[in-house]
């Protein structure tokens, strides 16, 4: 059963050599051999990683293996980002990500499926097949990071790394029942993350619990000279700050009487978790939605879909430029259907005559949405919400809908666009059919250890967690 | 506001993107795209005058790095070359498009 391990737990036996790596290795390729064929979770495996970790004891991360969303660009395994475009692409050089995980000692054992180019909600546009939810195989696990959180899940690694865009790791982290980290955009370095849309693109790692995204992040974070989007910053300490409490947070409901909220559980869950904060003293209360930015009100997410589909696209649509047959031997007919949509919207909003009307819009109402934050954070210690409306959605259910992943992530939206650490923590899971609710709790910029803070407590005290069993 | 996408409107926009669309292809993006405008049309009830459009979110301004080679990052040859379908000698070998 080791494979069930956390990763601080994980840590602690190996470095008090209660086990050894090549127990915990076995155990977890038993497990991989007995469910990656059926749920699809891995594209390729490093065979040679259980020699790595043996060297790798006396490192933060002593030798624990890590599933890495396959956008990552790694020298020893190949890097597809799920589109056949890639297909063997063996990269020259590592991601900032993966190589601080490997400095620290964390090991790379497999590389995860997705969305292909990170291009929906689902792993269903991967062009390597779906992911299926290790919660329930009819379902979803939610994407584009579906096979980080899937390997999380079905406990196939000990953690894991994804990357979010608007939903990306947060989202299939509350479809598969584990707990997704997104961090503030510019903490963790983009550099060596086959690039979608430049402006959001945030990596961040996917654990079975609150403590061990916290000691995943520490490893990762910080100003990288090869990403100019990542500013000198203190580090985050969220290992340290995790076990304040809440006691004196102020602490905003959000999007609770929202009309598209398909499950009026996960309503109810969130609501019950403002009770346990106020329990633990914070001063709980609901933030109203607004059409326009008020003080004290949220301005309602549904611009923020308009906003992030344009931006996205747009943003899509250049980095996407790349693969002109030319550079990576592959020609653009084999794109998949999603990433054609996508270039040719973010084509077509970026076009003469269309570019002030599409564009220039939607960073200006994007702006409108940095305001409210900045307005909201000054009342506010953290942020609330369902993850998602409902619980994850049976496989095939996005098909023919060009609009499917930014419905499933519209309450992530507005603070993906804004560039705002968040963080999904599972908050029910149904008997009958196994699957999960999340809550999406978001802190001010460069303040990921108020919401580290809210997230550990409200873990501690609420009986969902199988892992901590 | 109301934009409709025709497939005359795809079929100059997958030229712009150099993306290859059949027919049938095209009929159904046109759909898909006036779909999805209607979403994005939502902002078009924003009031969004004397607003600065986003640029960015960090608030860094000119980063910069010293015009240095960073010899340890450099490629070896044999990295180069690491994804090339065909090399000789050590270089790629690429179809001929300039007559002789």
């Amino acid at each position: 059963m080791l494979h069930k391990l956390t990763l601080s737990s994980a840590i602690k036996k190996l470095k008090k050599k209660e086990i050894s790596h090549t127990e915990l290795y076995t155990d977890i390729e038993t497990q991989i051999g007995k469910i990656n064929p059926e749920l699809n979770i891995y594209l390729s495996l490093d065979k040679q990683a259980i020699k790595k970790a043996e060297k790798l004891i006396d490192k933060p991360l002593a030798g624990v293996p890590i599933a890495i969303k396959d956008n990552f660009l790694t020298r020893e395994l190949p890097t597809t980002a799920s589109s056949i475009v890639l297909k063997d692409f063996m990269s020259a050089y590592e991601s900032t990500v993966t190589d601080r995980l490997q400095k620290e000692g964390g090991v790379i054992i497999g590389k995860t499926n997705m969305d292909a180019w990170a291009h929906g909600s689902s792993t269903e546009t991967s062009d390597f097949g779906t992911t299926k939810n290790p919660r329930n195989q009819d379902y979803s696990p939610g994407g584009s990071s579906g096979g980080s959180a899937a390997a999380v899940a079905a406990n196939v690694c000990i953690s894991a790394m994804g990357s979010e865009t608007a939903g990306s790791i947060r989202q299939p982290a509350s479809w598969c029942g584990v707990v997704g980290l997104k961090p503030t955009y510019g903490r963790v370095s983009r550099y060596g993350v086959v690039a979608m849309a430049s402006s959001t693109d945030s990596p961040g790692p996917i654990g079975k619990t609150v403590e061990d995204t916290a000691i995943l992040l520490e490893q990762i974070e910080g100003h990288d000279s090869f990403d100019a989007t990542t500013p000198e910053k203190e580090p985050s300490r969220v290992a340290e700050h995790m076990k304040k409490g809440v006691a004196g947070m102020r602490i905003g409901i959000c999007y609770s009487d929202h009309a598209n909220l398909k499950n009026k559980k996960v309503t109810e869950q969130i609501f019950a978790a403002g009770k346990i904060f106020e329990r633990h003293g914070a001063q709980v209360s609901i933030v109203p939605v607004s059409d326009t930015v008020e003080k004290g009100k949220i301005l309602k997410h549904d611009y923020a879909i308009g906003v992030y589909t344009v931006i996205q696209r747009s943003e899509v649509s250049s980095n996407l430029a790349r693969y002109d047959g030319i550079r990576y031997g592959v020609d653009r007919s084999n794109l998949g259907p999603e990433a054609k949509r996508r270039i040719m919207l973010g084509t077509f909003t970026l076009s003469k005559g269309y570019a002030d009307k599409y564009y220039i819009k939607a960073q200006q109402v994007r702006q409108l949405y940095l305001e409210n934050f900045r307005q909201l954070f000054q009342d506010f210690d953290v942020l609330i919400s369902p993850t998602t409306p409902s619980y994850a959605e049976y496989i095939g259910a996005g098909k023919d809908n060009p609009m499917f992943g930014e419905l499933e992530d519209m309450l992530l939206e507005p603070t993906s666009i804004s560039g705002l650490p968040g963080i999904s923590v599972p908050c029910y899971r149904d008997e009958k059919t196994n699957l999960y609710l999340g809550m999406n709790i978001v802190s001010a910029w460069w303040q990921e250890e108020k919401m580290i803070r809210a997230a550990y407590l409200y873990e501690t005290e609420s009986a969902w967690n199988e892992w901590r069993k | 506001m109301k934009t409709t996408i025709s497939s005359a409107n795809v079929d100059h926009i997958a030229s712009l993107s150099h993306i290859p669309i059949t027919e049938a292809e095209s009929k159904n993006l046109a759909d898909g795209f006036t779909k999805v405008l209607e979403v994005v049309d939502d902002l078009f009830g924003v009031d969004t005058q004397n607003i600065q459009p986003v640029s960015q979110v960090t608030g860094l301004e000119n980063v910069t790095r010293s015009d240095e080679v960073l010899t340890e990052r450099m490629f070896t040859q044999e990295e180069a070359l690491r994804n090339a379908s065909r090399t000789h000698n050590g270089f790629f070998v690429v179809d001929q498009i300039i007559d002789k």
